[in-house]
C-alpha cells in the first residue's frame, strides 16, 4: 500500500470520474474535458496540481454586468459576484477553495461589518489560503473584520467583552468541550484586551490598532498557567493546547470527507501538522491523496460550489446579478454566513435550498436554451432519444451519471417521444425535451454530490 | 413550578396503567373546542378544504400523504419561534423592583416605571418594545418561564442551542424532539407536518424516518424551466420527483439531494393554491396570496418573519396539514455590545408580529389550535460590560395562545443569588416544558420522544 509522509494513499483506478469527484471536493468542479485530462498524469499529479497550481491568475477577462464592471465594495450583492466569479475562473482552485474554507472557519458576516473590510479579511484568508496556522490565526485575531464582529475593540482591561475569546477556542482551535472552562473564557479575554479603532461617519470603521493603555496586564490564569498574557502569548497558549492539533485535523478533514478519519489517520495526521511546523498545505495534500476521499462515499456540494461549478461546466462568465439571491437562497450567500460558527455542512438540501439550486440551473442555461420556435428557415430539431440525452449530458461536460439517473433520464426521453401525435409536436418537442433534460442532469442527485 | 395541578399528563399515565394504553384522540385537544363545530362538523370541513386544495387541478400526487392527511381532522399545531443569539431577558421582562438591579445593568437598566408589570409577577416589567406582548399578556394569552434552562448551562451558543433542539444534554444526537415526535406520530405522506418556514431546516424538526419541509414562504413555490411547456412540461414536473425516488436507497449524501428532490415535488403541489401570477409585470404578485384579514395588521418590515406568520395563518386557513413549525425571529439577539441601540428594534418587531399573527388566527377561527413557543439558547450574563451582556445561563421562554393557561412558569429566581458565575438560576427545565407539550399539547407519550423528561414534574400548561 503506497504510503505518503505515513499517511495512507489512495491505489485503485484513477479515471475521469475519480478525476472529477477531486475537482469538485478541492475546487469548484471540472470544465469540460479537464477531468479526463487531469485522470492521464493520475493520482499524485493531479494532487499536486492543486496544491502546487502553475498559476494563482484567474482564466479570461473579469465579467461585467448591466454593461459595467463588478463592484464588490460599493454595490450591494457585487461582494458575493466577485468572489463567485474568482471561484469560475480561478488557475488555483484549491486556493479559492481553502479560502472558502478560511471564511466557513472564522465565519464573519457583512450583517454587522463593512464589505471593505470583509474583502481585506477575504485577502488575508487567501494568502494564507495553505500556509501556517498560527500565522493564519494570528492575522485573523487582528483582523478588523473580525475585531469588529466578535467585538475585539469593545474588549478592554475596564470592561472585559468575552466574545472573540470564548469562539477562539470554541469554533477557532480548540473545539467545544475539549478542556478548557468558563474561567479559562474570562482570563482569555482579558489577555486580548487593548485593540482599538476609530469611526467616522465618512469612512465607517478604521484606524484598527493596539493601544497598550487599554490592555489588563495583570496575571491571568489559563489551562493552569499563569502569567501576564497578552494577545500573542495568548495565541501560543491556545495553539499548544493538547487539543487543538486534533480538532484542527477532525475539522479541516471534514470538509473534504463526510466521515470522521479513522484512527490511525487521525494520528499519521496530527503528528505532520506538527512535524511540519503547523502547516495546512501538507495536511489537505494527505487528505486529498487518501482512500476514504477516492473511495468512500460521496458529499453534498456546498451551494456556491454547484453553482460556480455550473458555470464551468458552461463557460459561462459571472454576467447577471441574479446569483447573488439564487446563492442567498440555495443557503449560501459569500460574506454573510448565517452565525460564528459558519454554514451548516451536514443540512445543505432541504426542499427550499433544493429549489433554489433548480432556479440556479434555470438560470445557468438561460443562455443556451434550445428554441422551441425558431425562425423560419431553420429545420426543427430532430434527435433520438439516446442522442438527446447523450447531448444534454454533453451541455454539462459529460459528467458522471450512475445507471439509475441514466435509466431516467432514458424513460423520459422516451416518453416525450410518444406525447409527439400531431405535426407540430413533432417539429416543436424536441426542443423542449432537450431543454427538460439539461434541467434533470443538472438537479440530479448525482450533480448535487460529488 | 407549578406541580400540584392534576394534569393531562397524569389523567394519561392513570389511564396507561389501567392498561387502557393511551386515547387516540383525547378530550381536551383542541379540534373541537372553541370552533363551535361539532366533531363531525370538523371532519367535514376538513375534507371540504382538502378539496378546495387539491380538487382544482389533477395533481400527480393527489391521491397520497399530504391530502389525505389534509382530509383529516385538523390537530394541534406548535410553532417554535427562536429567538437566534440568546436574548436579554433581564431585557425583555426587567426585575426592576430587585435591589441588585441597577447596579448590575447600569446604563442597561429601564427607567423607574417605564414598561409594564407583568400580570403574574408585577415585580417584573415588560420592556416598552414588547408592548404587544404586554398585551397579549394581559389577555391572559401569555405564560412565562422567566429562568428557564438546565443545570451545569453551557455557555456556547452551538452547544446550548443544539441541547434545546434535540431535547437533550446530548451532543450527539441526531434528530430534533420535534422530529422524533413526527416519527413516532407522523405520516410517511406528509412533509408539511414539519415545516420550517425559514432559509433552511429548523434541526428541532429533523426527523429520522418522516419527511419534513423547508420553505421560505409558501406563495409561489413553483418549478419552472426556460422554453419547456405544455405536455413535456407535465412530464418534467413528474420526472424530477420520480428521479428522487429513484435514488432513495443511495448513500446518505445522495438520498439527501434525492429526498429534497422528491418531497420538493410534493411540495410544489400541496402549496399550488399560493401560486400568484404577476399579469401586469410590476414584479409584484397581482393580489395578497394569503387572503391576511385586515384586522390582522402585521408590522412591515424588511425581515421576512410577519410574512412567513401571515403565510402560516393561511396555510392552516387553508386546511394543510401542519403540526409542527420553526421559525426564526427577526434580528440577533447575541448583544455583546450596543446593546441599547439594537435589541428594542428586534423586540418589537418581534412581538408586533407575533401579535398580528394571535389576531389573523383569532379572525379566521383557528387561535384554539395554534401554541406558540418563543425560545432562546440562553439568557445573558446578569452584569453587563459596558455597553452589552456577555452569555449567561438561564433565560426566558414564553408560550402564547388563547389555550394558554396564563401563569409564570417557575419563580424568577432574583438577582442576589445568581450562580458562580453570575448567571441567573434556571427555575423551570426545557425538558419538563417539551414532556409537557408532548402529553397535553399532542397527547402522546413523552418518554420515548423526550427520556429526561421524566426526571421533572410537568407544569399544567394549557386550559
Amino acid at each position: 500500500v503506497p504510503h505518503h509522509h505515513g499517511l495512507p494513499v489512495y491505489h485503485g483506478p484513477f479515471h475521469a470520474r475519480h478525476a472529477e469527484r477531486l475537482l469538485w471536493r478541492a475546487g469548484f468542479g471540472p470544465r469540460p474535458g479537464e477531468a479526463r485530462r487531469l485522470a492521464r498524469h493520475g493520482l499524485r499529479a493531479a494532487v499536486k496540481s492543486l496544491t502546487h497550481p502553475k498559476s494563482h491568475g484567474l482564466r479570461g477577462r473579469p465579467p461585467r454586468v448591466h454593461g459595467a464592471p463588478l463592484a464588490p465594495r460599493d454595490a450591494w450583492g457585487h461582494d458575493h459576484l466577485w468572489w463567485l466569479d474568482r471561484m469560475v475562473r480561478s488557475e488555483a482552485p484549491l486556493v479559492e477553495r481553502m479560502t472558502l474554507v478560511w471564511h466557513d472557519w472564522f465565519a464573519t458576516s457583512v450583517a454587522t461589518v463593512d464589505t471593505k473590510w470583509m474583502l481585506h479579511q477575504n485577502q488575508t484568508m487567501r494568502r494564507h489560503a495553505l500556509g501556517s496556522f498560527p500565522a493564519l490565526l494570528t492575522a485573523i485575531t487582528r483582523d478588523p473584520a473580525m475585531l469588529v464582529w466578535l467585538n475585539g475593540t469593545e474588549n478592554s482591561r475596564w470592561e472585559p467583552n468575552e466574545n472573540y475569546a470564548r469562539e477562539l477556542q470554541e469554533l477557532f482551535s480548540l473545539g467545544a468541550d475539549s478542556g478548557y472552562t468558563e474561567h479559562d473564557v474570562r482570563d482569555m479575554a482579558r489577555a486580548m484586551t487593548g485593540w482599538r479603532n476609530g469611526w467616522k461617519d465618512s469612512v465607517g470603521y478604521y484606524a484598527f490598532r493596539f493601544d497598550p493603555g487599554y490592555h489588563d496586564t495583570g496575571v491571568k490564569r489559563i489551562y493552569g498557567h499563569r502569567g501576564r498574557y497578552d494577545w500573542r502569548s495568548a495565541l501560543r497558549l491556545v495553539i499548544h493546547h493538547p487539543a487543538h492539533a486534533g480538532f484542527l485535523v477532525d475539522k479541516l478533514w471534514s470538509y473534504f470527507v463526510p466521515h470522521p478519519p479513522p484512527r490511525a489517520t487521525r494520528r499519521g495526521l496530527i503528528r505532520l501538522y506538527e512535524r511540519s511546523g503547523r502547516q495546512i498545505g501538507p495536511l489537505v495534500e494527505a487528505i486529498l491523496l487518501h482512500p476514504a476521499l477516492h473511495a468512500g462515499p460521496a458529499m453534498v456540494k456546498p451551494p456556491v460550489v454547484y453553482v460556480a461549478g455550473l458555470l464551468r461546466a458552461l463557460h459561462r462568465p459571472v454576467d447577471t446579478e441574479d446569483w447573488t439571491w439564487i446563492c442567498e437562497q440555495a443557503g449560501q450567500k459569500l460574506f454573510e454566513p448565517p452565525n460564528v460558527a459558519g454554514w451548516d455542512d451536514t443540512r445543505w438540501l432541504d426542499t427550499a435550498t433544493w429549489r433554489a439550486r433548480w432556479v440556479a440551473a434555470n438560470t445557468a442555461l438561460e443562455k443556451t436554451t434550445v428554441n422551441p420556435d425558431p425562425p423560419k428557415h431553420h429545420k426543427p430539431l430532430r434527435e433520438s432519444p439516446e442522442r438527446a440525452v447523450q447531448r444534454a449530458t454533453g451541455h454539462w461536460g459529460h459528467p458522471a451519471l450512475s445507471r439509475a439517473t441514466t435509466r431516467r433520464l432514458h424513460a423520459f426521453a422516451h416518453h416525450c417521444a410518444q406525447l409527439e401525435d400531431e405535426d407540430w409536436k413533432r417539429d416543436v418537442y424536441p426542443a423542449l425535451r432537450q431543454n427538460a433534460l439539461r434541467m434533470l442532469v443538472a438537479t440530479s442527485p448525482d450533480l448535487h454530490t460529488s | 413550578m407549578h406541580c400540584r395541578d392534576y394534569t393531562r399528563a397524569e389523567a394519561l399515565r392513570a389511564a396507561a396503567r389501567a392498561g387502557n394504553g393511551l386515547p387516540a384522540i383525547e378530550a381536551g385537544m383542541p379540534v373541537p373546542a372553541g370552533t363551535g363545530l361539532t366533531r363531525r362538523s370538523v371532519l367535514l370541513r376538513g375534507a371540504g378544504l382538502a378539496l378546495s386544495v387539491y380538487g382544482a387541478a389533477k395533481l400527480p400526487w393527489f391521491e397520497d400523504g399530504v391530502a389525505e392527511a389534509a382530509a383529516a381532522p385538523p390537530g394541534p399545531v406548535l410553532v417554535q419561534v427562536f429567538l437566534q443569539g440568546g436574548i436579554d431577558s433581564l431585557t425583555l421582562l426587567a426585575p426592576t423592583a430587585d435591589a441588585d438591579y441597577r447596579r448590575l445593568r447600569g446604563p442597561l437598566a429601564l427607567a423607574e416605571g417605564a414598561g409594564t408589570a407583568a400580570t403574574a409577577d408585577p415585580r417584573l416589567r415588560w420592556h416598552p418594545a414588547a408592548a404587544s406582548l404586554a398585551a397579549l399578556d394581559r389577555g391572559g394569552r401569555v405564560a412565562v418561564m422567566p429562568a428557564v434552562g438546565y443545570d451545569h448551562a453551557d455557555q456556547s451558543h452551538f452547544v446550548s442551542r443544539h441541547f434545546y433542539e434535540v431535547g437533550a444534554l446530548d451532543a450527539n444526537a441526531r434528530t430534533g424532539w420535534l422530529g422524533r415526535y413526527l416519527d413516532r406520530h407522523g405520516s410517511p405522506g406528509n412533509p408539511l407536518q414539519g415545516l420550517a418556514l425559514d432559509y433552511s431546516l429548523a434541526p428541532a424538526l429533523a426527523a429520522a424516518r418522516m419527511p419534513v419541509a423547508t420553505i421560505d414562504s409558501p406563495a409561489n413555490y413553483t418549478l419552472w424551466a426556460r422554453d419547456v411547456w405544455g405536455e413535456v412540461d407535465t412530464a418534467l414536473q413528474r420526472a424530477y420527483p420520480a428521479l428522487g425516488r429513484a435514488h432513495r436507497r443511495g448513500e446518505p449524501a445522495v438520498r439527501q439531494a434525492a429526498d429534497a428532490a422528491y418531497q420538493s415535488g410534493r411540495l410544489k403541489d400541496a402549496l399550488k393554491v399560493f401560486e400568484v401570477g404577476d399579469e401586469n409585470g410590476d414584479g409584484e404578485p397581482d393580489r395578497d396570496p394569503y387572503g391576511t384579514p385586515v384586522s390582522a395588521r402585521y408590522p412591515q418590515a424588511d425581515d421576512p418573519f410577519p410574512d412567513r406568520l401571515a403565510a402560516l395563518a393561511a396555510m392552516l386557513g387553508r386546511g394543510l396539514p401542519l403540526r409542527c413549525v420553526a421559525l426564526t425571529a427577526p434580528g440577533d439577539y447575541d448583544t455583546h455590545a450596543d446593546q441599547a441601540s439594537r435589541l428594542p428594534d428586534q423586540i418589537r418587531l418581534t412581538f408586533d408580529a407575533l401579535a398580528a399573527f394571535q389576531r389573523d388566527l383569532d379572525a379566521r377561527g383557528l387561535s384554539d389550535r395554534v401554541l406558540v413557543h418563543v425560545w432562546s439558547e440562553f439568557g445573558r450574563r446578569a452584569e453587563q460590560n459596558g455597553s452589552g451582556t456577555d452569555h449567561g445561563a438561564a433565560g426566558i421562554g414564553l408560550l402564547l395562545g388563547s389555550r394558554v393557561r396564563p401563569q409564570m412558569l417557575g419563580e424568577f429566581p432574583g438577582l442576589a443569588r445568581l450562580d458562580d458565575l453570575g448567571n441567573l438560576r434556571a427555575t423551570s427545565d426545557f425538558r419538563a416544558l417539551y414532556g409537557a407539550l408532548l402529553e397535553q399539547w399532542f397527547g402522546v407519550d413523552a418518554a420515548p420522544i423526550v427520556p429526561d423528561a421524566k426526571r421533572f414534574a410537568r407544569p399544567a400548561l394549557i386550559r
